[in-house]
Order: structure tokens, then C-alpha cells, then sequence
């Protein structure tokens, strides 16, 4: 009810501010109630931004003057045409210039300005609002908004929409006000300070303002401007902060108030103390990332190496496999049920543990089995079965990496400070080692082939007089150390290339994880792995990559020379043997 | 009129006939030799293809395969050279750089190719050169490299440093790339972009950049994790305009532009410029996190010229044709170009020599020109064995094409030493008779003439 009040509104309001409206651009309107109606509360909002940018008036002669110039493909021409409206502050021009954004602005060969309607994807004209359904797209040319034209035409636009009724779009333009402020928009800044009401967007909006400030005449405005500053703690603004301490080549401070300085001296420590945390915790939070992948990565083969003592080469490609599951999934789901492409990713999961573990099974059967006693045999066996799956790979898929796309609500970043943020796929992959360690520890302790499998791995023979079938075990405990790899290669998907070869850049790490850990330990891989990974990273920032990798490999030796049981030895009878 | 036509010497060449005209008097001198030698008309040219096909590189060398094929497909379509078919002679060193050089003696000596087409990697490249100097074979190399080398047995077709990196980096410091004063420099560790920063630090150096405001970091091949490079470059940006050179190869790419998308790096802010991402890299990629990024090529597929038009329709005509995995998707590049204008090149060489012959052949490159799809007419340097090629910086446009946005007036001469590198000042690069060399001996092997 309240929804269809405000359209009706709206279009009241529409219809008294354009009393010659065409019979085209009522039925448009018409057509906007219908859709408005369909929208659920939460999209309202946005309709009304958008309905705003709807106008169907003839623009004024110099507004049209002005949009007319971006109708070129010459990038230059393109960038003077901005120039020359991010000067003239003319609110009339946004619908093009965030279409300009958005990639919906074209032309024709006849140079007339076309805007694509966000929404349905029809055509009208910039500047009489006409539609024109006679166009295709193929017919259109594009004006290009390349760097040097986005950093104008950014601020622009904030500077425009700072005066929208939707807050959520004020706010989104005191944000980039905020970030890149230009002279020219002081005044703007400033009307607009004088009638904010939302308190986010007003503080934005100030700090902003307070940018343009520092080099004030007034002594007091300037101390504020610089508190205001100050308060932000943004890295991006020490260099500003330090202008104000400059002196020149006489020793004479360049800037003449005291207490500036002193405020500016204040900021730039804040500033310096919080990137500290910053880097402290950012380099924490990356190694616990880079441990989860290793751990994942690892985890499969802490069954297979660590309780079973299979020396499996073949363990990167058990990952490859897992990955190459989450690319059918993914292709099946856009093939068969694309409504719900974005949950690919859940039946992944079961699906990856599925295929990596029949794999597994199929190894085991036809080849391992035979070769328990012979370590060095399975080393080899395992390295062809390596080279198999990588060719088959390589045959099925092709040779080039395949795209996993990752899913929205796995793409983008989580902010955990100021200056620290992880992505949200590596927060997922977090979590998901969690899931797996914990399944794992079920397996092992909760269920009757997890007591069945420790068992046998203690004491094979007493197991085997007790009627446990160990054979059947071997088979079943190998199958689910392969299903664990896969799920490793369902996270790797995500953050990583999928591609023949992938499984190679983790073997070497794999094991290295499960041999710190401790052999026969679930949970020492968890231990090394985190360790490995922070280490590296608190290492990084100071030596490189290249030598971090290198020292932490060194330390690793070390550490086994001098208890090569690794972090967890199994205590017990099979420890001793 | 088959679009890729090889124009006839008379015509395309008059005009050069004066600077060549030592290579033509040879030619001639050597054409009637190979005809009295009576050669039967009947037998093909062959022509080495000397590239990847499995391994890590056969991503990328598998498309300079089939742009060769296709290019000898046009030239046999056209009767041929000298009234004979060229007969392509495939091998696939399968990413191992020793079996480059075998596979390039046994091309040589066993199948007596008259010129070879390949390699892609330097280390590959380096591995072939002993044994083209040893038989006095010729290739032909298409890929952008580091440059601190020369052979006389071989013509480079990819770009030397200051025909890529070096204006990228003058595009980054104008007021249109941004005006970079900072300069984050990025790469695997290689001898290709170590030796690349080396000339890119000499370079700002002379350009009043000063050590402290240039960042210089390498990873291992294969690196997948770039959390920390990327919020050491966001701190490294806060203290001026910034820009990275990106000399990271192959896949770890995806990684570290997925990377700089996560932490909300914008290339309005902070633009990244790539010399080894090209349309074939991007094909395996999700393009939506390095949009608005730049790479610096001589060639983009998306080049609006009469010439990149024949081109690209002849090579999806012939991929379709051929059936090539990748169909519709397959797209043209940099080094594919490469091939192209460097087997057009000799394909008019040996016209105008009248022969097959290495040495008669090698003469008539020298100021061969062909009128390439990047738009430009690019001739083979008189000296130096290397392109003139124009410099065009695209940026990436989601759907895996890139928009150019700068290029150079004209075409660029090739400094295969870089002024930039110390010890280069006395070498010279100049294999016009006499030879005259700065790293070389002069040839042991007797002249044809």
C-alpha cells in the first residue's frame, strides 16, 4: 500500500513539474508503476533514484551543448567534454554521466547522444529523452571512459549526487568526495553541508571539506581542518599532514601556526601508530589464510601419508580433481538449472568429496593395494598415476586454465580494520578448513570406520584376529583421505587457477605440512600448517618472498633434525615400531 | 583476393632498393648459383615450426603453431615462393629447453629446413642459439623479450625493452597515465623481468626518480598468494601518485589481479601496467578484476586498421576451417602478429634474394618491410636484426580485449642494448657485411661469396 502511495506521489509530482508530457513518455510511466508494483520494499528505494534519472524533458541549450561533446570515440575529445561539465556543475548532466559509468552511454553515427535504460535495456535520446526503439545495439558506438577520464569523472559525479533525495546515494558521493576531493567542488561541499541530515554522510562530508582546508587562510579553520584530518587516520592523507611540518631552506617553518603543527605532528603519529597494528594484524590474518589453504591442501594427505604411511605422488591431482568437479558442477548448473547458478558452489562440495574419493578407491583397487610393503614402489606407482590424471586432465579439458567463477556472495572483501581487509573468498576458505578439520575429527572418532581405521592402523594384525576386514579399511580409509583432497581442491578452486598442473605447485607442501605436524597426527597438520603460514608471512614484508619461502624450508629441516617425529608424535604401541 | 596476398617484390620493394642494394646485387649473385645447381622446382621450402605443444608454455606457443600454418596455407594459396610449396615441419620440443636445440639440429641437418619459426621463452631461445651459429641456420623469434642479445642467425620479431616497458612507463609518468612518481615493480623471478627493472630503474633514475620511490619485489613461478604485495603496494601508493610494472608471468596473474580487486585497488588510483598479459591470457581468465588495467604491446586485437581486419577474419576463418579447440572464442595477440609479419618478411626476403639460401635470405631481410595488422608499416632494421614497431597501450576492457589509449607517433628502432645497462655503451648490434659486433666473434664458417 505505502509503496503504491509514493509512486502515485512520484508521479504526481512528475506530471505537475512536466505539464507537456509526451503520450510515449507517460506510457514509460506507466510501465514504471507496473514494474514499481512488482518490486519488493527493499528495492524502493532504489527505484526512486532511478526514477529521478528518468527524465524525459528536453534539456536546456548549454546542457546540451555539453553532453553533446561526449559523443566521440577520440579519448581526448571525450576528456575535455568532462572537463568541461565537472566545470560546469550542471546537475542536468548525471543521467549521462553515470551512464558514462555504468558503460549504458552511446552514440550514433550521427553523433546523437543514446542512454541505455538501466533497467529494461531500451534506448532513448540524452538530450530530448526520446525513446528510440529503432535501435540496435550493434548500430551504436561507445564512448569509452578510460582512467584519466573515470578519475574525473568520479568526483563528478559525486559532486552532483550529493544533492540526491535517495541518502543511500548521497552517502555513496560523500564517500568519494571524501576520497578524491577537487577544489572546484568546495562550494558544492559546502551547500551541501548546510542541508545534510544523515549523520554519516555529513561526517563524509566534513572530512572532505576539512582536505580542501588545510591550506585556509583562517589560522582556526585550518587547526580544525587538520584535527578533522587527523581523526581519519587514513594513510592517504600523512603526505598532506606532513606538508604542514615542511620547513623551507632557511629553517623557517613553512607553516606559521604553532598548534597546526603540533596537531599535524599528533595525526601523522595516530596515523603511524595505527598502520603498525595494521601491519601486525594484517600479516597475522594473511598467514592463518595462507595456513587454511596449505591445511586444506594437506589435510587428505594426512590420512593417506600420515595414518596409512602411502607415499602418494598422486595427491596434487586428487585436489585437481576436486577442482575440476567444481568446474562440472558449475557447468551444470549453468547448463540445467542456471536460477540457482550462484549456489553452485554448496553441491560442490559432497559432489568434489564424491569424485576425488572414487578416484581414490579406484587407485587403491587397482594399484596400491598390491604394494603396501613396498614403500618405494608405491612411490613411483603413485608418480605415474600422477602423470595419468594430469594427461587426462589435459585431454578432457584441454591444456589452458579453466575460469571457476566464484559466486557473489563469495567475491568481494571483508574489512577487519582499518587497512586490513581479507577477501571474502579466503575468509571462506577459513571457515571451510574448520568444516573439514571437524569433519575429519567425526570420521576418525565418531563413527564405527573411523574407530575401525585406527584400529587397523595401530595394530593390523590384532584388529584383523578381532574380525575388523582390514583390507576393506585399507580401501575405505584411502577412499576417504582421496574425498578430503578433493574438498582441499573445492577451496583451491576459488583462489586459485584450475588447470592440468595445478596439483604440482601443493605437493611439495603438502607434505612438508603433514611431516611437521607429525605422521600419524590429524591434528599436528592443523599446527604446522597455521605455523608455516604465518612464519611466511611475517617473513615476507621483510626479506621477500622468494627468501621467505626459502628460510622457512631451512627452518622445517631444522626442526626435523632435531625431532623428526615432527610437532605430534603418536604415542602408543605403533609409535614405537 | 586472398587477404594475407604477399605483394609482388617488384612493386613493394622499388622503393627500398637503393638501401639494400648490396642484398639484392648478392641475391642475385646467388639465385643464379641455386638455379644452376638445378634444383628440382618440384620440391617444397621447408619451413621449422619450432614450438611448444604440450607443457607448461603450450598455452601460449600453441597459437603461434597455427597463426604459422595459416601463414603458409596463404603463401602456398598464392602459388607459393619461387614456383615451390611450402611444407611446414612441426615439432614439439614439449616445454623442455634442451629438446629445443635438439629438435632445431635435427630440423637443420636431418630435414634441411631453410628457416625456422619458434621459441617463446628466452631460456628456450638461448638454448636453440649455439646450434643456429654452429649450422648457420635462421630463425625467426617472435616474442617481446629482454633484449641484451644478438645473432646474426637470428631476426627478433617481439619488441626490445624500450619498444614496450620503457614508453609504458613514459605513458605512466604523463599527466594522462597519472603522473606517476612512485613506481612499484613487480615480477616473477626470471631473468626477463629482472633485466627489464633493471633498465625501468636506470630509466626513472635519468628521469629524476630516486631510489626511495621505487619498490622492487620478485616471486617464486607459480606464486598464488599476493595478500601481502598488494597491501605493500597500497601503503606504498599513500605517499604519491603510484603505478606498478607488472612482470609477472603466466598464471600467477590471475592471483594477484584477483588480489588487487579484493583490497579495493582502483587503477584510477593505482594503474597496473602488464608486459606479459595479452588477449590469450586473459581467455583463461575473469576479466572483471583487471579492467581499467594496462598493458603496453605493438599489437592489440581490438586495433581498428584495414590491415588487423583482414587479419583477424582470416584467422577466425581459419580456425573455424581447422576446427582449433577454443573455436569462436580464439583471439589474436602480440606475438602472433609477430609470426606473422616475421614469416611474411622472409617470405618476401626470399623472393627478392631468388633463393633459400641463410645467407642470401638474411642479406635481403635487412630493411624488408610489410605492412603489419598493428596499423604501421614495420620494416626489419638495416643493423640490429630487429623490428621497428609501434607502442600501444590498451586498457582492459571486461569482456578480455583491450582499448588502446596511447600509442607512438611512429614506429620505434629497437636498442637490443640498452643504453640503460651499464657495459653496454661499446656494444654494438650491426651484422651488415663487414661484421661488426660487440659480444660476437666474427663468423667461422666460410662466406658464400
Amino acid at each position: 500500500m505505502r509503496l503504491t502511495a509514493r509512486v502515485a506521489t512520484g508521479l504526481l509530482c512528475a506530471l505537475l513539474l512536466t505539464p507537456l508530457l509526451s503520450p510515449g513518455a507517460s506510457a514509460a510511466m506507466e510501465d514504471a508503476q507496473e514494474q514499481a508494483e512488482q518490486l519488493g520494499e527493499e528495492q524502493e528505494e532504489q527505484l526512486e533514484a532511478e526514477l529521478a534519472e528518468v527524465t524525459d524533458e528536453e534539456l536546456a541549450e548549454d546542457t546540451a551543448e555539453l553532453l553533446r561533446a561526449m559523443a566521440t570515440q577520440d579519448i581526448r575529445a571525450l576528456q575535455a567534454a568532462i572537463e568541461d561539465i565537472a566545470a560546469s556543475q550542471d546537475a542536468d548532466t548525471l543521467p549521462a554521466l553515470l551512464a558514462l559509468r555504468d558503460r549504458r552511454l552511446f552514440f550514433t553515427d550521427d553523433e546523437t547522444l543514446i542512454i541505455e535504460d538501466a533497467r529494461d535495456g531500451t534506448f532513448r535520446e540524452a538530450i530530448t529523452g526520446e525513446p528510440r526503439e529503432d535501435l540496435d545495439a550493434g548500430d551504436l558506438n561507445e564512448p569509452r571512459a578510460t582512467n584519466p577520464i573515470r578519475r574525473i569523472l568520479r568526483p563528478t559525479i559525486g559532486a552532483l549526487q550529493i544533492f540526491a533525495d535517495d541518502p543511500a546515494a548521497r552517502l555513496a558521493a560523500a564517500e568519494e568526495l571524501a576520497e578524491r576531493p577537487r577544489p572546484e567542488m568546495r562550494d558544492a561541499i559546502v551547500a551541501a553541508l548546510d542541508e545534510e541530515t544523515a549523520a554519516e554522510t555529513e561526517r563524509l562530508l566534513n572530512i572532505a571539506l576539512a582536505q580542501l582546508d588545510l591550506d585556509s587562510e583562517d589560522d582556526a579553520r585550518r587547526l580544525e581542518a587538520v584535527e578533522i584530518v587527523a581523526e581519519v587516520r587514513a594513510s592517504r592523507l600523512r603526505s598532506d599532514l606532513q606538508a604542514l611540518l615542511e620547513v623551507d631552506d632557511d629553517g623557517n617553518h613553512l607553516e606559521s601556526s604553532e598548534e597546526v603543527r603540533e596537531a599535524a605532528a599528533a595525526g601523522i603519529r595516530a596515523i603511524e601508530d595505527r598502520e603498525r597494528t595494521a601491519r601486525f594484524v594484517s600479516d597475522l590474518v594473511f598467514g592463518l589464510s595462507m595456513g587454511s589453504v596449505l591445511l586444506l591442501a594437506a589435510m587428505g594427505l594426512a590420512i593417506i601419508f600420515g595414518l596409512m604411511g602411502v607415499i602418494n605422488m598422486a595427491h596434487g591431482e586428487l585436489l585437481m580433481v576436486g577442482a575440476y568437479t567444481t568446474f562440472m558442477t558449475q557447468a551444470l548448473f549453468a547448463l540445467l538449472i542456471p536460477q540457482y547458478f550462484h549456489y553452485y558452489l554448496i553441491a560442490a562440495v559432497p559432489l568434489a568429496f564424491l569424485g576425488a574419493g572414487a578416484v581414490g578407491i579406484a587407485m587403491e583397487r587397482g594399484v596400491i593395494r598390491f604394494l603396501y610393503t613396498r614403500p618405494l614402489e608405491t612411490l613411483l606407482a603413485t608418480w605415474g598415476i600422477s602423470l595419468i590424471l594430469m594427461q587426462s586432465a589435459r585431454m578432457i579439458f584441454g591444456a589452458q586454465n579453466v575460469s571457476v567463477a566464484s559466486p557473489p556472495w563469495f567475491s568481494g572483501s571483508v574489512q577487519i580494520m582499518q587497512g586490513v581487509s581479507l577477501s571474502t573468498s579466503r575468509v571462506g576458505v577459513i571457515v571451510f578448513a574448520i568444516f573439514v578439520v571437524g569433519l575429519v575429527w567425526v570420521l576418525m572418532n565418531r563413527t564405527r570406520l573411523g574407530l575401525e581405521v585406527r584400529a587397523v592402523m595401530q595394530n593390523r594384525d590384532m584388529a584383523a584376529c578381532l574380525g575388523v576386514p582390514a583390507r576393506r579399511v585399507d580401501m575405505w580409509t584411502f577412499g576417504m583421505g582421496a574425498g578430503v583432497a578433493g574438498l582441499g581442491g573445492v577451496a583451491l578452486s576459488q583462489i586459485v587457477n584450475v588447470g592440468p598442473e595445478m596439483g604440482q605447485n601443493y605437493i611439495v607442501e603438502s607434505f612438508m605440512v603433514v611431516v611437521l605436524g607429525g605422521v600419524g597426527s590429524l591434528f599436528g597438520p592443523v599446527l604446522s600448517a597455521l605455523g608455516i603460514g604465518v612464519t611466511t608471512k611475517f617473513l615476507e614484508p621483510a626479506v621477500g618472498a622468494v627468501l621467505g619461502t626459502i628460510i622457512v624450508f631451512a627452518a622445517i629441516i631444522l626442526f626435523i633434525q632435531w625431532r623428526p617425529q615432527g610437532i605430534f608424535a603418536l604415542k602408543g604401541r605403533s609409535a614405537d615400531d | 583476393m586472398h587477404p594475407n596476398k604477399i605483394p609482388p617484390p617488384e612493386t613493394s620493394l622499388a622503393g627500398r632498393a637503393a638501401r639494400t642494394a648490396t642484398g639484392v646485387a648478392l641475391a642475385l649473385g646467388l639465385a643464379t648459383a641455386g638455379a644452376a645447381t638445378a634444383q628440382a622446382d618440384e620440391d617444397p621450402i621447408k619451413v621449422g615450426i619450432l614450438h611448444s605443444l604440450s607443457g607448461t608454455m603450450a598455452i601460449s606457443e600453441t597459437s603461434l603453431r597455427d597463426v604459422a600454418l595459416m601463414t603458409i596455407e596463404d603463401i602456398n594459396e598464392n602459388g607459393g615462393l619461387l614456383g615451390r610449396e611450402l611444407e611446414p615441419v612441426v615439432m614439439d620440443p614439449g616445454s623442455d629447453w634442451p629438446t629445443y636445440a635438439e629438435h632445431a639440429r635435427e630440423m637443420i641437418e636431418r630435414e634441411n629446413v631453410d628457416v625456422i619459426f619458434g621459441s617463446w621463452t628466452s631460456v628456450s631461445r638461448e638454448a636453440v642459439l649455439p646450434v643456429l651459429e654452429e649450422l648457420n641456420g635462421l630463425m625467426f623469434y617472435p616474442v617481446q623479450y629482454e633484449g641484451e642479445e644478438s645473432s646474426r642467425n637470428i631476426f627478433y620479431t617481439g619488441a626490445a625493452p624500450n619498444q614496450q616497458t620503457l614508453p609504458g612507463v613514459e605513458y605512466l609518468m604523463s599527466e594522462e597515465g597519472g603522473g606517476a612518481e612512485r613506481f612499484f615493480l613487480v615480477g616473477t623471478d626470471y631473468v626477463f623481468p629482472r633485466t627489464t627493472n633493471r633498465i625501468v630503474r636506470a630509466y626513472l633514475n635519468a628521469h629524476g626518480i630516486s631510489d626511495d620511490a621505487i619498490e622492487e619485489v620478485y616471486f617464486p613461478f607459480e606464486h598464488e598468494d599476493f595478500q601481502t604485495l598488494v597491501s605493500d603496494i597500497d601503503s606504498f601508493s599513500q605517499d604519491g601518485p603510484t603505478a606498478v610494472i607488472n612482470t609477472i608471468n603466466g598464471d600467477s596473474n590471475v592471483a594477484f589481479y584477483q588480489e588487487l580487486a579484493n583490497q579495493g585497488i582502483d587503477p584510477i588510483d593505482i594503474p597496473v601496467l602488464a608486459t606479459s598479459v595479452g588477449e590469450e591470457e586473459l581467455r583463461g581468465m575473469d576479466t572483471d578484476p583487471l579492467a581499467g588495467h594496462l598493458a603496453a604491446w605493438n599489437y592489440f586485437m581490438s586495433i581498428e586498421t584495414p590491415e588487423n581486419e583482414r587479419f583477424t577474419e582470416r584467422w577466425m576463418e581459419y580456425v573455424e576451417q581447422e576446427g582449433l579447440s577454443g573455436g569462436s572464442d580464439r583471439v589474436t595477440n602480440d606475438p602472433m602478429e609477430a609470426t606473422h609479419i616475421g614469416m611474411r618478411m622472409w617470405a618476401q626476403a626470399v623472393l627478392q634474394a631468388g633463393t633459400t639460401d641463410v645467407d642470401a635470405v638474411r642479406q635481403a631481410v635487412y630493411g624488408q618491410c610489410v605492412d603489419a595488422p598493428s596499423g604501421f608499416e614495420v620494416c626489419m632494421d638495416d643493423e640490429n636484426h630487429h623490428l621497428h614497431k609501434p607502442v600501444i597501450i590498451g586498457e582492459i576492457q571486461p569482456d578480455g580485449q583491450f582499448f588502446p589509449v596511447w600509442e607512438t607517433d611512429d614506429v620505434v628502432r629497437a636498442e637490443p642494448w640498452s643504453d640503460y645497462v651499464e657495459g653496454n655503451e661499446d656494444r654494438v648490434a650491426n651484422w651488415r657485411y663487414p661484421w661488426v659486433c660487440g659480444d660476437c666473434e666474427e663468423p667461422t664458417y666460410g662466406l658464400s661469396f
